[in-house]
């Protein structure tokens, strides 16, 4: 098909202006890098430069030697970690359920499930928090990681059953003639050819459960067990303006998530569509 | 038939495809569902109708509808409210305007695609926490950009514009913040949906001379309907629960309890004053009138699409 001029005007016009966008949307996240090599009188240089006057390591060096940054890096590895994969476990177990098996109140108990969906999780922090101080939950990575999984369990199913019932059922029915039981199926044949819904279930909750705070914020007061989010809003108000500072901790505490990101982003928005448009 | 004989031969799989199967599948998932999520929200629900006492909860005394009538006769939760419904206000239609345009331009067979998908997706990822901080940073520091470009680019104002220490003006950064981290998300699944239009429709609007104004308004949007109609619902929710950036940005609804949101409130009430039964109130009132809103809009909207 020929192109004609208008649409050629067009699509120029839409570059300049993607660009315009892309430069809005990225620059809070350049000077933020930019700011974590500055030293701290040159975070208060007016006019704010882009490029750093001496840049320096001097935030980074602080930052993770600071009090217990390590230590809460690591809680939020092990929190995220924890999460995805009981997540994935249970989640898949409930969609395989969901999707191929029938037994008597399945209409009832995935519409109760569902209901998880619609439900906002900060509404929900109250009487968990009660919940979680009679069970000793609180202070605790466990009671992070339990919220956390039963939060994000309804979407991730109902992601899951979906992605099942696009597998073929004659593969299973020829499990079943060579002697195999459910079990099998669920393993040989469901599992393995799920992984793309299953690599969406995983970088949705890593994800989820690395930047959570306010059930995190509410659940720890014990400086060592803090995750990230929580440890970083202290750190800014404890350190008020030391932006470079900050900005080292927020920069170092992003590179995992936009790892994840970028190696799994065409899953995450194939994921994305399908459990947003239903 | 025989495939089926000899399913039921094995008594492993007897009780798999019984129904005891299935719900032995469903209880881990479903336990937790119950003890963190369904139990809590009824626990809440009895929560809101008495002085709660955390120390002791046998001392929790019954009050009625005592804190319902508190909440919505606090002048504090008035403000906090009116802030939360602008934010939603100005927010939803904000982020699905810029998604509107950023998923169109996307859409139009260019290059470097992918990039565009990802470098828009990035806010949506980034936690709450950093970016709130990164707008306070471009927003209120000392060296921040935005009234360098307000003042010195752009001459627009003679002195630096204070923003975070006025209750009203706070509302600036935290509406932008809260369109700039949407974007992305709404722009996603507007992307899906317009890749899901049959190219021949737009073909056959150019064989009637048809320009690319007209393509938009009379094929794209009224076939994005549906979209925009989830996004609307969907937004409005998420509006309603704006949290995070506000806790951190006023510090807690400073100055003078006016900024707000009813979250942030429901959490000061709760953890600070210790005043449980008023929190589980207000997020109550929150839930029942987002479920209101939500069944409003997908009705009033629901209808025009018949059309």
């Amino acid at each position: 098909m020929l192109i004609t001029k208008e649409e050629r005007m067009f699509r120029i016009i839409a570059y300049i202006l993607l660009i315009c966008g892309v430069v809005i949307t990225l620059i809070p996240f350049i000077y933020m890098i930019s700011a974590s090599f500055k030293s701290q009188i040159y975070t208060f240089e007016y006019p704010p430069r882009l490029i750093p006057r001496d840049p320096t390591l001097e935030n980074y060096i602080k930052a993770l030697g600071k009090d217990l940054f390590g230590r809460n890096f690591l809680n939020s590895l092990f929190v995220a970690t924890a999460t995805t994969i009981s997540t994935i476990f249970i989640s898949s177990l409930m969609a395989y359920a969901f999707s191929r098996m029938r037994f008597p109140g399945k209409e009832v108990f995935f519409y109760i499930l569902l209901l998880g969906m619609m439900i906002p999780p900060v509404m929900l922090i109250i009487p968990q928090f009660v919940i979680a101080k009679n069970l000793h939950l609180l202070d605790s990575l466990w009671g992070l990681i339990v919220v956390y999984v039963s939060i994000t369990l309804s979407m991730q199913t109902f992601l899951l059953r979906s992605f099942f019932e696009t597998i073929p059922r004659e593969l299973e029915e020829a499990v079943l003639v060579d002697g195999g039981n459910r079990w099998v199926i669920f393993r040989k044949i469901i599992l393995p050819l799920s992984k793309p819904g299953l690599a969406v279930v995983a970088i949705f909750t890593f994800l989820y459960a690395w930047d959570e705070f306010p059930w995190a914020h509410v659940a720890i007061k014990e400086a060592s067990r803090r995750t990230l989010p929580v440890a970083i809003a202290l750190f800014q108000s404890q350190y008020l303006t030391q932006w470079g500072l900050l900005f080292a901790a927020t920069t170092v505490a992003s590179i995992p998530v936009i790892i994840v990101f970028v190696i799994f982003q065409r899953y995450f928005i194939q994921g994305l569509i399908t459990s947003g448009l239903k | 038939m025989k495939v089926k004989n000899k399913i039921l031969d094995k008594s492993f799989l007897k009780k798999i495809l019984s129904s005891k199967g299935a719900y032995l599948l469903l209880l881990p998932g479903m336990g937790l569902f119950f003890t963190f999520i369904l139990f809590p929200l009824i626990y809440s629900l009895r929560m809101s109708f008495y002085k709660w006492n955390i120390v002791d909860i046998a001392a929790s005394k019954f009050v009625g509808f005592s804190n319902y009538v508190r909440v919505i006769n606090d002048p504090i939760f008035i403000r906090a409210a009116l802030n939360t419904i602008v934010y939603a206000l100005i927010t939803v239609p904000g982020q699905i305007l810029f998604a509107l345009i950023v998923a169109i331009l996307v859409d139009q067979k260019i290059k470097g695609r992918t990039f565009f998908r990802v470098a828009y997706y990035i806010p949506v990822i980034s936690s709450w926490v950093i970016v709130t901080f990164l707008f306070e940073y471009l927003f209120g520091s000392q060296a921040g950009l935005v009234n360098f470009i307000l003042k010195d680019i752009l001459h627009l104002v003679d002195n630096k514009i204070v923003w975070l220490a006025n209750p009203i003006l706070v509302m600036i950064p935290l509406n932008l913040l809260g369109i700039w981290k949407g974007v992305g998300w709404s722009a996603v699944i507007l992307l899906a949906a317009l890749q899901n239009i049959p190219p021949d429709l737009y073909e056959a609007a150019v064989i009637d001379g048809a320009g690319i104004w007209h393509k938009i308004t009379k094929i794209t949007l009224p076939l994005l309907r549906p979209t925009l109609v989830f996004l609307v619902v969907v937004l409005t929710i998420g509006g309603f629960n704006v949290y995070i950036s506000g806790l951190l940005m006023t510090k807690g609804g400073n100055p003078l309890n006016l900024s707000h949101f009813i979250l942030t409130l429901m959490y000061k009430k709760t953890f600070t004053y210790l005043d449980f039964g008023y929190g589980s109130a207000i997020s109550y009132l929150l839930t029942a009138f987002i479920f209101m809103v939500s069944v409003i809009q997908i009705k009033l909207l629901r209808r025009k699409v018949e059309y």
